[in-house]
C-alpha cells in the first residue's frame, strides 16, 4: 500500500460503512508483492441529473453534491473514481440533454481525485446512440490497467435494445487474448450482465456472450450500476456486484407488482442512496466493498 | 359423395399437424403500445389455448417482453408484428417494454394472466 495505514484497520477504527462482501478476487497468484500494491477506488452510480420529482427525492439538485464531497471527505483518497452511467436522467431533447451532461461533468469536475472514469447508462446514452455522451466523455468502452488489475469498461447501453453488440464483444474477446489467465479482471458496466430480472428490464440481452467469454479466466470481478441497489450474484466464477444509486432506490427485483422508485423518507433522508468504496488488497489477498451513506447519520 | 370424403381427409391430415388442431381457438389479442404504456395493460388468457399477440406501436420504437414465455419483440411504428405462444402455466406473468424509449420507460409493463 503506498500509504502507511492499512486501510481496513483505519475502517475498523472509524466504523466508517461497513466490510459488506468478500468477492471471488481471493486468491491472486502472482500478483503478491510491490508490483501489484495495494489500492483502492470509488464507484458512483446512477445519479441521474436532471430528474426532478420532489417525492421521490426533494434534494435532486443537491444529492450528487453531497457524494462528491462525501468522497473527498474520505480521509485516504481512492486511487480514481468511476461512475457506472445513468450519469444523466433522460431526456427526449438532444439540447437538455447536452446541458444535463455538461452540468454533471462540472460537479464531477469538483472531486479531489483527479482520475475519474466514466461509463453511459441508457439514460445517457440509449436515445442517441451515445452521440452526446461521446461529446462529453468519450468512449464508451475501453481498457486500463492499474496495479495489476486489469479494467474492461463495457458499454451495454448505447444500443436501446440493451445489447453489447458483436463488435464490442469481438473487440473484447482480441483484448482478453492478450490477458494472462492469472490476471485479476474488473468489469465496469452499467447493466447487469446476467438475467437478474428480465421481467423488470434488468438484463443485458447478449451478456451470456460477455460471460461466456469471461468465465475462462479465474478471478473475475463485475461492478455495475442500473438497479439503483445493492445485489451480489455469482455465474460461475465471477463475481456481479450492484451498487446503490444517487438519486432514487429501487425496490428488490420482483418484490412489488410494477418497478417504481422508492419514496423518499422524510424520517430517514438519503436511505437507500450511497456509494461503494473497493479495497483491493492484493497482498493477502482480498476484495472488499465498503458501502458508505451520502450523508453520515 | 367424392367431394365429402375429400374434405373429411384434409380434414384429417391437417387435424394431424402440431398446433392445428388449435387453431380455431386461437385467442387473438391486440396490444397497442405508446409512451409510456400498454393498452391493454392487463391481458387474461387460457392455458393450453394459443395465444397470438398483434402488436403495434402508436408512437415510436418499443419492445415486448414476456420472459417467462420466452417471447420477444420490437415493435416498430404503426407495423403489426404478430407473436403466437402457447401458456403453458398459470399465474400473472410481468411483460415490459426492453427497448429503451424516454423518461417513462422504466414504467412501461404489463401483465398476462395465465388462467385454467
Amino acid at each position: 500500500m503506498d500509504n502507511g495505514i492499512d486501510r481496513r484497520d483505519f475502517l475498523k477504527l472509524t466504523g466508517l460503512g461497513g466490510v459488506v462482501f468478500a468477492s471471488a478476487l481471493a486468491g491472486w497468484p502472482g500478483l503478491a508483492g510491490a508490483a501489484a500494491g495495494e489500492f483502492h477506488f470509488v464507484q458512483l452510480s446512477d445519479t441521474h441529473w436532471g430528474f426532478g420529482n420532489p417525492k421521490i427525492n426533494p434534494d435532486s439538485a443537491g444529492t450528487l453534491k453531497k457524494a462528491v464531497a462525501a468522497v473527498n471527505a474520505l480521509d485516504q483518497q481512492p486511487d480514481f473514481v468511476v461512475f457506472t452511467g445513468d450519469l444523466t436522467h433522460t431526456t427526449d431533447d438532444p439540447k437538455v440533454r447536452r446541458t444535463r451532461l455538461d452540468e454533471f461533468r462540472d460537479i464531477a469536475s469538483g472531486l479531489k481525485v483527479k482520475t475519474v472514469r466514466f461509463l453511459p447508462g441508457e439514460h445517457d446514452a440509449a436515445l442517441d446512440a451515445g452521440e452526446a455522451y461521446q461529446q462529453f466523455f468519450g468512449e464508451t468502452h475501453y481498457t486500463f490497467d492499474h496495479k495489476g488489475v486489469h479494467f474492461i469498461a463495457l458499454d451495454n447501453v448505447s444500443d436501446p435494445q440493451a445489447t453489447v453488440g458483436e463488435a464490442q464483444i469481438a473487440w473484447l474477446k482480441a483484448d482478453l487474448k492478450q490477458i494472462e489467465p492469472e490476471t485479476p479482471i474488473v468489469v465496469l458496466t452499467h447493466r447487469p450482465l446476467f438475467d437478474l430480472y428480465p421481467q423488470w428490464d434488468w438484463a443485458t440481452r447478449d451478456g451470456a456472450a460477455v460471460i461466456d467469454a469471461l468465465q475462462p479466466f479465474p478471478h473475475v470481478t463485475v461492478f455495475y450500476g442500473h438497479i439503483h441497489q445493492e445485489h451480489h450474484e455469482m455465474t460461475g466464477n465471477i463475481a456481479h456486484h450492484a451498487a446503490k444509486g444517487l438519486m432514487f432506490p429501487l425496490p428488490a427485483p420482483g418484490s412489488v407488482p410494477k418497478k417504481a422508485p422508492i419514496a423518499w423518507d422524510p424520517a430517514a433522508p438519503y436511505k437507500g442512496l450511497g456509494f461503494r468504496d473497493i479495497d483491493a488488497d492484493v497482498g493477502k489477498p482480498s476484495f472488499k466493498l465498503d458501502e458508505l451513506p451520502v450523508v453520515k447519520a | 359423395m367424392r367431394l365429402v370424403l375429400c374434405r373429411l381427409l384434409v380434414v384429417s391430415l391437417l387435424a394431424a399437424v402440431p398446433g392445428f388442431a388449435h387453431a380455431e381457438q386461437t385467442q387473438v389479442i391486440h396490444i397497442k403500445a405508446h409512451m409510456f404504456a400498454y393498452s391493454p395493460a392487463e391481458i387474461v388468457v387460457k392455458k393450453g389455448v394459443p395465444v397470438t399477440l398483434e402488436l403495434m406501436s402508436i408512437d415510436r420504437v418499443h419492445g415486448f417482453n414476456l420472459p417467462d414465455f420466452h417471447v420477444r419483440a420490437t415493435i416498430e411504428p404503426w407495423v403489426s408484428t404478430s407473436i403466437t405462444f402457447v401458456p403453458d402455466k398459470v399465474g400473472r406473468f410481468i411483460f415490459a417494454c426492453d427497448h429503451f424509449c424516454g423518461d417513462g420507460h422504466d414504467g412501461m409493463s404489463g401483465v398476462l394472466v395465465v388462467v385454467e
